[in-house]
């Protein structure tokens, strides 16, 4: 008997060592592709100056020339566009499912938020090369007077923008539900609307998570690769409007995979471009999440 | 009127009307799919490999793509439950409760679910160089199985934390080892939602092309072997997509159609599972 049991202890004490062991794995995923990618880009790193890779817009490779920043404008610029155009848009329905539809409502529309969520990126950019690019050449551009093949930032954006809806909506509408009912019956019962008792008190409580809401859907728009890459145009040039093409980072280092073994020091270029896009990531999400657990933790 | 009201209703309407317009958009990419892939959906497109001069508008189909990305992503995910299960359940039932360091690992792993598939898909292809592993099955699975893995400890985690406390004082008050308790009586209680985390994570894998392109390859042969690459179905639309002929194009909506289609029975199945399963569980 006490050595059956003896038996059970130790598979129990066995398998708690393993499960640690994998959980440690899991978790330092993070740390070791941080260090695996530097140690790929070292060589780049070391044959070119930092500010020169950031800030110079040459990008000859086969000249040895690796200016990313035309790159890394094409990635701000295409971002900044979804984002002005999905944050006013999430953060109204947001607040709409949260404080004024019916719970039958914000029951429906939850796996809907969902699926488009779940909707390959590939999906998207078919979508955008068939819906987007032709509305943006025959419509948009004409109207402004100008001309545009339609493969531009503003069709990248729009593009990325109905992509980082669910991510958006999702986290902002957790937090308004967070905001105590009570907080919104005292406003009621000093007399204020439905829309002030938003303004001024729902809102000044969900702000900081609504801004970290926000920061996490930059970090997605920032990342996404094949969806932006089908609809961007891909020319390495510095934009100078929402109408010109661009080639972002993610899109960059998506279409070149097949040549970077042949240039010297080109896949170490990549793999900086995949560094960089890695920290910035890290960056956005580690401050959107400290701010998010904070705001839960004071609004309870 | 006051002016107030007149407020109140401008931004009502505002709000019911971004709403709609980002409920219509989902409506609009479903449809858009449906009507450009339609015509060109046959059953040559499922059932047959492409044949010489296919992506000159010669006959075949993209099943080399279907098959390779259901290896892909089965493959990927059974890697996954492998490593998630395990630390799910250790995070819950043998790290202290609410520890520092447990919080610190879920706040690690949520950041690691913010990762871009495009990094991980660098990362799988410098460990590839590094083992000297050319772009393969194996290889794609390997990147896939690190870009679901955070999000499928993470939603199990999630399940495995409503399981109640009770239940499982009762099971170490007869006897039970923890190890027992976790197999025989919480991944039973939290079966439904693991299923569904599984299924949630085998929608991302199949539907994932950033992360398989350097790491896995094209080939219009239905994948033998691990070490040989593997055609996937993102990546074959975007290259019947990039020819300019229309015959080729509407195979590539059709295909996305096809992935479409996958995906949202996939996402359906988790959540009818989800409900389905829950007759052993305890409330």
């Amino acid at each position: 008997m006490a050595n059956l049991l003896s038996r059970r202890r130790i598979k129990d004490i066995l398998a708690s060592k393993a499960m640690l062991l994998l959980t440690v794995t899991a978790v330092s995923i993070i740390f070791v592709m941080v260090v695996g990618l530097y140690l790929r880009s070292r060589p780049i790193l070391a044959s070119h100056s930092l500010t020169q890779l950031l800030f110079s817009s040459r990008w000859r490779p086969s000249q040895d020339e690796f200016g990313f920043l035309a790159f890394i404008l094409g990635t701000l610029w295409v971002t900044g566009v979804a984002v002005l155009i999905a944050v006013p848009l999430c953060l109204l329905s947001a607040i709409y499912l949260s404080e004024y539809a019916h719970s039958r409502i914000r029951e429906w529309s939850k796996p809907l938020i969902d699926i488009l969520a779940g909707i390959p990126s590939v999906v998207y950019g078919v979508w955008g090369i068939l819906v987007i690019v032709p509305l943006i050449k025959d419509y948009i551009a004409p109207f402004f007077g100008t001309f545009s093949t339609g493969y531009s930032i503003l069709a990248g954006g729009i593009v990325l923008a109905v992509m980082i809806f669910p991510v958006i909506i999702h986290v902002a509408l957790e937090i308004l539900r967070a905001v105590p009912l009570e907080v919104r019956e005292a406003s009621w019962a000093l007399g204020a609307t439905r829309w002030q008792t938003i303004k001024h008190v729902v809102m000044r409580k969900a702000m900081p998570g609504v801004a970290a809401a926000i920061v996490l859907g930059i970090s997605r728009a920032f990342g996404e690769t094949m969806a932006v890459l089908m609809v961007v145009g891909n020319v390495p040039r510095i934009p100078g409007s929402v109408l010109d093409p661009a080639y972002p980072l993610p899109a960059l280092i998506a279409n070149n995979y097949g040549e970077m073994l042949s240039i010297p020091l080109y896949d170490s270029a990549l793999m900086l471009a995949s560094l960089v896009l890695l920290l910035v990531i890290v960056i956005f999400n580690v401050l959107s999440r400290v701010i998010l657990v904070r705001v839960k933790r004071s609004i309870r | 009127m006051e002016r107030r009201n007149v407020e109140e209703k401008i931004f009502k309407g505002l709000m019911r009307v971004s709403t709609l317009l980002i409920l219509f958009s989902l409506l609009l990419i479903l449809l858009t799919m449906a009507v450009k892939g339609l015509p060109f959906l046959s059953l040559a497109m499922i059932t047959q490999t492409p044949q010489g001069g296919y992506y000159l508008g010669k006959g075949g189909g993209i099943l080399n793509a279907i098959l390779g990305s259901l290896y892909l992503a089965g493959g990927a995910t059974f890697l996954a439950i492998l490593f998630s299960l395990p630390v799910a359940l250790y995070v819950n039932l043998y790290a202290r409760p609410d520890s520092r360091s447990v919080s610190l690992c879920r706040f690690i792993l949520d950041v690691l679910c913010g990762v871009p598939s495009i990094v991980y898909g660098a990362f799988g292809f410098t460990i590839m160089v590094f083992f000297g592993l050319r772009a393969s099955l194996l290889g794609g699975i390997l990147a896939i199985a690190l870009l679901i893995l955070p999000m499928m400890i993470r939603s199990m985690d999630e399940v495995i934390r409503l399981v109640p406390r009770e239940l499982l004082e009762s099971s170490y008050a007869l006897g039970a080892t923890r190890l027992e308790t976790a197999v025989k009586i919480v991944v039973r209680q939290s079966l439904p939602g693991i299923l569904t985390a599984v299924l949630i994570a085998l929608g991302r894998g199949i539907g994932d092309a950033a992360a398989v392109i350097f790491t896995t390859g094209f080939t219009d042969a239905i994948p033998t072997s691990l070490l040989r690459p593997a055609a996937t179905l993102p990546l074959a639309i975007f290259f019947q997509l990039s020819v300019p002929i229309r015959e080729v194009q509407g195979r590539a909506y059709a295909s996305a159609l096809i992935l479409t289609i996958l995906v949202l029975v996939i996402s359906l199945a988790a959540r009818l599972l989800s409900k389905k399963l829950t007759r052993h569980v305890v409330k």
